[in-house]
């Protein structure tokens, strides 16, 4: 029988959960530090650890078998794994389908991520509901834990945080793969690929990468974009440079205030380009019109939110992953809310017509979770070729 | 969009009595559906001829009609009630189909009545298989390569293409009735044939094998707006080739990848928008190739089902109630999530616990059926559990079948050691398969093996494997040397205490309270969680909870005043929708005393698990250790064990034992009434008899009871359930044979003989005592002669033929009974009336399946009554109280049965169709899924219904079959005099019809089977009989006539096999005719149960 090594999670306030270590040999002792989150998705577990959203986070994953499909190398948000932790009540170390090539441990441990498994992870999700998100530490020395509460409370809070620099590409490159083709009757997989001589007569977008998710890219060039990734960093003049027929904000980590050069590009670029964010980008693009953020107590992690259309009144099943949402009451009058989530009534889109921008602080390119609001990248799509 | 305001009235269909595939799921999607529509304001009419069920409770809609759901009654309710909407997707495939027919014979548009929730068009489109095929097609599913036939010829072609093995599925049948794997050419025939006759409409589809590919469901909302929400995943742990009520299924999804599931997702919701579901609920199956990830959709069923039932229990998402609300022309965003308040129901619940569900077989009844597990549904019942993880939930769920298994290991399985033996039983899905492959593991086979044997996804092999694992490192472990993390990790894993007990008794036995004690001792308890649709990211306040070992717990446990009430666990023959009543009204009634309720509860199908009956509800086993925990934390002042049937029944004096307060009879009282020795003694002192009885614990004890005691003989091993293995015996050779074949005798396990009153009234009577005062609710005579269990034969109420002076003996002896037993709530009490005298059968102080009925038919919730006496008010109380209706005049039955100017009459329902080659012959072990009610002002009347509505309908016209027993045939002269009177022809086998004719009645003879071709079975056969009257001699192998009663259910063909129930029927056809004679349809009308009661 496998034997487990004992790994302990202690948060800031104090709250101490015992389990085992996943990711880690017996003979090494390890520990991470970060934001602990919960993400209420049941399914799409690689995709979240390969989200550079989550970098600087603890991911708690609130279904309690997590690993049960493995991993393999296609069902990947980013290069690697950015959340610091993997929180969860089992691990599975059999995994089984039949595109697995690697079993959650091992991918962890080969990405050098610590996890702990084998709390009660409800228990966890309860307190940072009621009491907010804490920074957490997981760690394998299991005898200090007040030097651990010590060390929690002196790391850097999410607020006031720029965690894009550690995320974004380290120069501008161009991004060649469509949308996910699997399920055949010959069992193949894969992405579809565009050739050069394909995308030459596509209008030219330009990703402003805060920590991109693969599937925004290969979405946006299956609806018919060539893409152009940019580091975050990029100023509006380099990026004009390229003769780009729109601007694309991408997600990211952080605090969106702390992207500074990120809103100063934005504005600079406001009407010269048509613009469409996401999360990150949809909250810079906020920020850029006059519309502040703020932290919500323990953000919205998922795969199940109701966010309705307040154009068309149809409701999506989105998916969420952020800790900071645009204040309503500071919504400039020339712009139109156009999304709301339901469960909280905060805001999930914006758009301004005037200057043909427009966000959504959900991810429509879903990966994991529903395809319901994949149509917004055809609307931009739209937007941009009737420009 | 509110709701619509064109729409006034309501016309919900029921599903009728319960058969395999179709259960108290729809009781439960039917309460939710109506109180979902009064609450928006709309009169809510009903119709649904099952009386058991809480949905025709006459409290709940406006008008509810016990009637046949057939067109014929259902346009007589519309004519009459003229509702705007008729609701047809609440009660599953029966309300459908009858939809269906309505709509061809243009009813709907006659009386101007909408469709709501789902429109004729996407019906079909669902149910015509090749309809489907073309739809799922253009929204770009994959089909399995099929060829739709309706005749002979064009299945033979079709077979050519498809090869061996392939699948039928018959059109429009119930549970799959007649489909299954085809595996040669040697069985082509048979079973083409029987595929043919299930269906209604003479389709097939033979379909490409997808055998051993993985089985998912998507539970899937749509609104009008095209909203839609996936609301649960389901996957079965067994691969495809078992119907998925067959199947073990676990909630959420386990083993596809997020890309795999969205493809489906998106599928599904394409597919429900293309077949044209405009509001509501559906369910969405799929097969996956696991080599592959290629999707199949298998069907698609545009109502709410079994799996929307265990969907909505899996996640706390309300699926009916939501789709009734739909169906009115809100949107999901209007309406709130029940349990979280704060957010809508347009959302996908996110689970943070695995839900498990195991169905419940009752191959025990039916020792002749096929256990092997097909496409053709065959479990009665099915038992659902939540734990943190898959080897928890399993573990909990298999110990709620309560079929003896404490888990995974240690069953009768346990015997077998040959491995490669085992290996190769694997291979066939039977209800036993799990148990199978559990022995296996423990005997070694490795994951890899059993995944080449059975197909079992990996994933769950390798849990089970942990299970397996585990118990087996604690073999040969002494209970003082057990380490407490091995225990904590084995509670973890969901072993019981009842199972590690066994494991641990290797050298010393260790019992299941030694376990309990180690495990307090080191404050080693369950934790409890809530069932909050969300994954604890909104605040909860519906205290929906399961147990699990782990370290924290979020019920929320109140200091109020307050009651639980253990429920009956899975439907089975002998238990299930009666039970789940009664328990329902207990629960209502102790909140509507301000008492807090908490039921308990593993049956997911039930009204008794929706988290809004009782104030708490724990999704829990019904087993010692699982409902001491939740006394411990709960502390209630009573828990009530006499409404969930046996199953609280057999835990009371356990419970007694640990010092629960166990209210109403006590267990020692009911102890008295199953304890033949002190009850004989209560008899005597309260001055009735039995018949003549003794025990034997040899054979040759037999024989010398039988001397003594005479023959006939009803025989049954001392500890049965629902009258298993019960049977009549004739003479010597017959009692022999039983005692050979049938039980283990031993004197451990002693048999039972008693002298069988033939030709006797058999009377049920239910009645109450709040320890003053005692009533009789009511007073039910069998139609057919005792002998036949009662739950399996029909009965009316008022009687018939009792005279007053009887009613008066049976009165005063009930009462006595209840003072003498310290009866505090229900009793109930089964006579038999010979010759004058009055035996007392059976006495069962505790809720009886009869109570419905009664409560139904006398106007009083008894079942509520009940419950506030056992929790200490009195009779005269609640009737000065008054919201139960009028009580103190039951203090004189007799008064009360002579003012009711109407009848009732119960029939029963059986599976014998889903069970080819099993007798259809009725007797002393109840072999009945259901029951339905038909009530007139007369009794024919009430007869006929009850007859429509249980299938069994009574021609007009016709060749009628005559062969019975050597002692009925001077009874049946006047029968047969009568049904030629009536313009039938009477066929006869040779001995039949030479003594009709030794009384002046011409009949025509027929071949005996043996006598050779063409026999009755050939005629039968052919479509040339229209009604079988047929009471066979004894109880020994009549092949012939058993031949004779399997074709006629096959045929679907009206069949009586005692004289009364023909004679009966003979009656309700006589006074058909005479009325039609007079040019007037008969039963001329319908009237609601609370225009009966006078409401």
């Amino acid at each position: 029988m496998h034997h487990e090594k004992p790994a302990i999670l202690v948060l800031e306030d104090g709250k101490v959960f015992k389990g085992f270590a996943v990711g880690v040999g017996e003979d090494t002792d390890k520990e991470a530090i970060g934001e602990v989150v919960f993400n209420t998705a049941m399914s799409g577990y690689q995709e979240i650890l390969t989200d550079p959203s989550y970098t600087g986070q603890m991911i708690t994953f609130t279904y309690p078998h997590i690993g049960n499909v493995g991993t393999n190398s296609q069902d990947i948000e980013s290069d690697k794994v950015h959340a610091t932790g993997l929180i969860v009540k089992d691990i599975a170390r059999n995994p089984s389908n039949y595109r697995s090539e690697k079993s959650l441990p091992q991918y962890l441990k080969d990405n050098n991520i610590l996890g702990i498994s084998g709390i009660d992870t409800r228990e966890l999700v309860l307190h940072l509901r009621t009491h907010g998100s804490k920074i957490g530490i997981i760690s394998t020395r299991t005898n200090n834990i007040s030097d651990l509460v010590d060390k929690a409370k002196t790391a850097p809070n999410m607020e006031g945080l720029d965690l894009v620099p550690n995320v974004t590409c380290k120069k501008a490159y161009d991004w060649k793969e469509g949308a996910w083709c699997g399920l055949q009757a010959d069992g193949k997989s894969y992405y579809t690929s565009y050739s050069d001589q394909v995308l030459s007569t596509r209008p030219l977008v330009v990703a402003i990468d805060f920590g991109i998710k693969y599937n925004i890219l290969r979405l946006l060039t299956e609806i018919g974009f060539r893409v152009k990734v940019v580091p975050a960093n990029t100023s509006a003049t380099e990026i004009m440079s390229y003769k780009p027929d729109a601007l694309f904000l991408s997600n990211g980590p952080g605090d969106p205030a702390a992207v500074t050069y990120g809103i100063e590009t934005t504005k600079n670029l406001l009407g010269k380009l048509p613009i469409f964010g996401i999360c990150l980008g949809h909250q810079i693009l906020g920020i850029a019109l006059g519309a502040p953020t703020f932290k919500l107590k323990f953000g919205h992690r998922g795969g199940n939110h109701p966010v309705k259309n307040q154009i068309t009144g149809h409701v999506e099943i989105s998916v969420q992953n952020h800790g900071f949402a645009t204040k309503a009451e500071t919504i400039p009058k020339d712009i139109i809310v156009t999304h709301l989530n339901l469960n909280d009534n905060t805001i999930e889109g914006i758009d301004a017509p005037d200057l043909n921008a427009f966000s959504v602080q959900y991810h429509p390119e879903c990966s994991p979770g529903p395809s319901d609001s994949q149509y917004l990248f055809k609307d931009f799509y739209n937007r941009v070729v009737n420009n | 969009m509110p709701k619509r305001q064109d729409i006034k009235k309501i016309l919900i269909i029921g599903s009728g009595p319960i058969v395999i595939g179709q259960a108290c799921e729809f009781d439960y999607s039917g309460v939710q559906a109506v109180k979902a529509l009064k609450e928006e304001g709309y009169t809510v009419i009903l119709v649904n001829s099952n009386p058991a069920t809480i949905m025709t409770d006459p409290d709940l809609a406006d008008a509810t009609y016990i009637e046949p759901i057939t067109p014929e009654y259902i346009e007589m309710i519309i004519a009459k009630e003229r509702p705007d909407a008729v609701l047809p997707t609440i009660g599953g495939q029966t309300a459908l189909n009858v939809t269906l027919e309505l709509d061809e014979l243009g009813i709907f548009e006659k009386y101007g009545v909408e469709l709501i929730g789902a429109n004729v068009q996407a019906i079909k489109s669902a149910e015509d298989r090749d309809a489907f095929k073309k739809i799922a097609e253009k929204a770009g599913l994959d089909n399995a390569y099929s060829i739709c036939v309706t005749t002979y010829e064009e299945a033979y072609a079709a077979v050519k293409k498809l090869g061996y093995p392939f699948i039928i599925r018959p059109s429009r049948t119930l549970g799959g009735s007649g489909g299954g794997a085809v595996y040669s050419a040697d069985e082509l025939e048979v079973k083409l044939r029987r595929g043919f006759d299930a269906s209604p409409n003479h389709e097939l589809l033979l379909e490409e094998s997808l055998l051993g590919w993985k089985e998912v469901e998507l539970e899937v909302m749509r609104d009008k707006a095209n909203n839609a929400v996936v609301i649960c995943g389901i996957e079965n742990l067994d691969p495809m080739g078992v119907h998925t009520g067959d199947s073990i299924t676990v909630a959420p999804i386990q083993t596809l990848t997020d890309k795999e599931y969205q493809v489906l997702r998106d599928k599904a919701l394409r597919l429900v928008k293309e077949i044209g579901v405009d509001t509501g609920g559906c369910n969405v199956q799929f097969s996956i190739d696991p080599k592959t990830g290629r999707q199949i959709v298998i069907e698609m069923n545009p109502r709410v089902s079994r799996s929307s039932a265990l969907a909505s229990k899996a996640t706390g998402f309300p699926i009916a109630k939501i789709a009734a609300k739909l169906a009115v022309g809100y949107t999901l965003d209007e309406l709130p999530n029940d349990i979280t308040k704060m957010t809508p129901a347009c959302f996908e619940p996110s689970i943070d616990y695995v839900v498990v569900k195991i169905p419940r077989f009752t191959f025990e009844k039916f020792p002749v059926a096929d256990r092997v597990l097909g496409t053709q549904m065959k479990s009665v019942g099915e038992a659902m559990a939540i734990g943190r993880t898959f080897p928890e939930a399993l573990q909990k769920a298999l110990r709620s079948l309560e079929t003896g298994r404490q888990g995974l290991l240690g069953g009768k399985e346990s015997k077998y050691d040959n491995l490669d033996q085992l290996l190769i039983d694997i291979a066939v899905p039977t209800d036993n398969r799990l148990f199978l492959v559990g022995r296996a593991m423990e005997l070694g086979a490795t994951v890899e093996q059993v995944f080449q044997a059975t197909k079992i996804d990996y994933w769950f092999l390798n849990e089970i494997d942990k299970i397996i694992k585990k118990e087996n490192s604690v073999k040969g472990v002494e209970l003082d040397s057990l380490p407490i993390e091995t225990l904590v990790e084995l509670k973890k894993l969901g072993t019981s205490d009842h199972r590690l007990a066994q494991i641990l008794s290797s050298k010393t036995k260790v019992k299941e309270s030694d376990i309990r004690k180690l495990r307090h001792k080191n404050s080693i308890r369950p934790v409890y969680k809530t069932v909050d649709t969300c994954a604890a990211e909104f605040q909860s306040f519906t205290p929906y909870l399961y147990s699990t070992y782990d370290s924290h717990s979020d019920s929320n446990v109140t200091n109020n005043k307050k009651v639980i009430i253990l429920g009956g666990g899975p439907n089975r023959i002998g238990q299930g929708l009666e039970f789940d009543y009664c328990c329902v009204h207990a629960a209502m009634a102790l909140r509507e005393a301000g008492i807090e309720t908490i039921m308990v509860n593993c049956n997911p199908e039930t009204v008794s698990t929706d988290y809004d009956t009782s104030d708490r509800l724990y999704f829990e086993p019904l087993t010692l250790e699982d409902v001491l925990e939740i006394i411990h934390v709960e502390k209630p002042f009573g828990v009530i064990v006499q409404y969930g049937g046996q199953t609280p029944l057999r835990l009371s004096m356990l419970l007694k034992d640990e010092g629960v307060p166990i209210i109403g009879t006590s267990p020692e009282a009911i102890d008295t009434t199953e304890d033949r020795r002190k009850f004989s003694v209560l008899l005597s002192k309260v001055g009735l008899i039995q018949a003549d009885s003794g025990t034997a614990s040899t054979i040759e004890e037999a024989i010398d009871v039988s001397v003594k005691v005479g023959f006939p003989l009803m025989v049954r091993p001392s500890f049965v359930l629902g009258g298993r293995a019960m049977a009549v015996v004739h003479d010597r050779a017959e009692l022999e044979s039983y005692i050979a074949e049938s039980v283990e005798v031993s004197y451990d396990r002693p048999v039972l003989l008693d002298r069988f009153l033939d030709d006797a009234i058999e009377v049920d009577v239910d009645s109450i005592s709040d320890g003053k005062e005692q009533m009789v609710c009511g007073i039910i005579e069998h139609i057919e002669r005792a002998g036949i269990h009662s739950g399996d034969s029909s009965f009316i109420l008022p009687s018939q033929n009792l005279s007053a002076e009887l009613i008066e003996e049976i009165e005063a002896s009930t009462k006595a009974l209840l003072r003498d037993c310290n009866v505090l709530g229900l009793m109930n009490v089964q006579y038999a009336i010979r010759k004058g005298r009055v035996y007392v059968l059976e006495v069962n102080p505790r809720a009886s399946r009869s109570i419905p009925f009664v409560s139904k038919v006398v106007g009083i919730p008894w079942a509520k009554v009940a419950a506030r006496v056992m929790a200490g008010e009195s009779l005269k109380e609640l009737s000065e109280l008054g919201i139960y209706g009028d009580l103190n005049k039951f203090s004189n039955y007799q008064s009360v049965a002579s003012k009711l100017n109407y009848f009732a009459i119960k029939e029963s329902v059986f599976p014998f169709i889903k069970f080819p080659g099993v007798d259809a012959l009725l007797g002393p072990e109840m072999k009945s899924t259901g029951e339905v009610m038909g009530i007139d002002t007369t009794v024919p009347g009430a007869f006929l219904r009850a007859q429509v509505a249980s299938s069994n309908p009574l021609p007009t016209s016709g060749k009628v079959f005559i062969s019975v027993k050597e002692s009925d045939k001077i009874h049946c002269v006047n029968m047969a005099k009568s049904l030629l009177e009536l313009g039938f022809e009477i066929i006869a086998t040779k001995g039949t019809s030479d003594f009709l004719l030794t009384h002046g009645i011409k009949s025509k003879s027929i071949n005996k089977v043996r006598e050779g071709s063409p026999h009755i079975v050939d005629l039968v056969n052919e479509g040339g009989i229209s009604l079988i009257i047929n009471t066979p001699e004894g109880t020994g192998p009549l092949l012939d006539s058993r031949t004779i009663r399997s074709t006629a259910i096959e045929q679907r063909i009206p069949l009586f096999t005692t004289l009364a129930a023909a004679e009966q029927a003979v009656s309700a056809m006589q006074l058909r005719s005479s009325e039609a004679k007079l040019g007037l349809r008969y039963p001329s009308g319908v009237s609601s149960i609370q225009e009966y009661l006078g409401r």
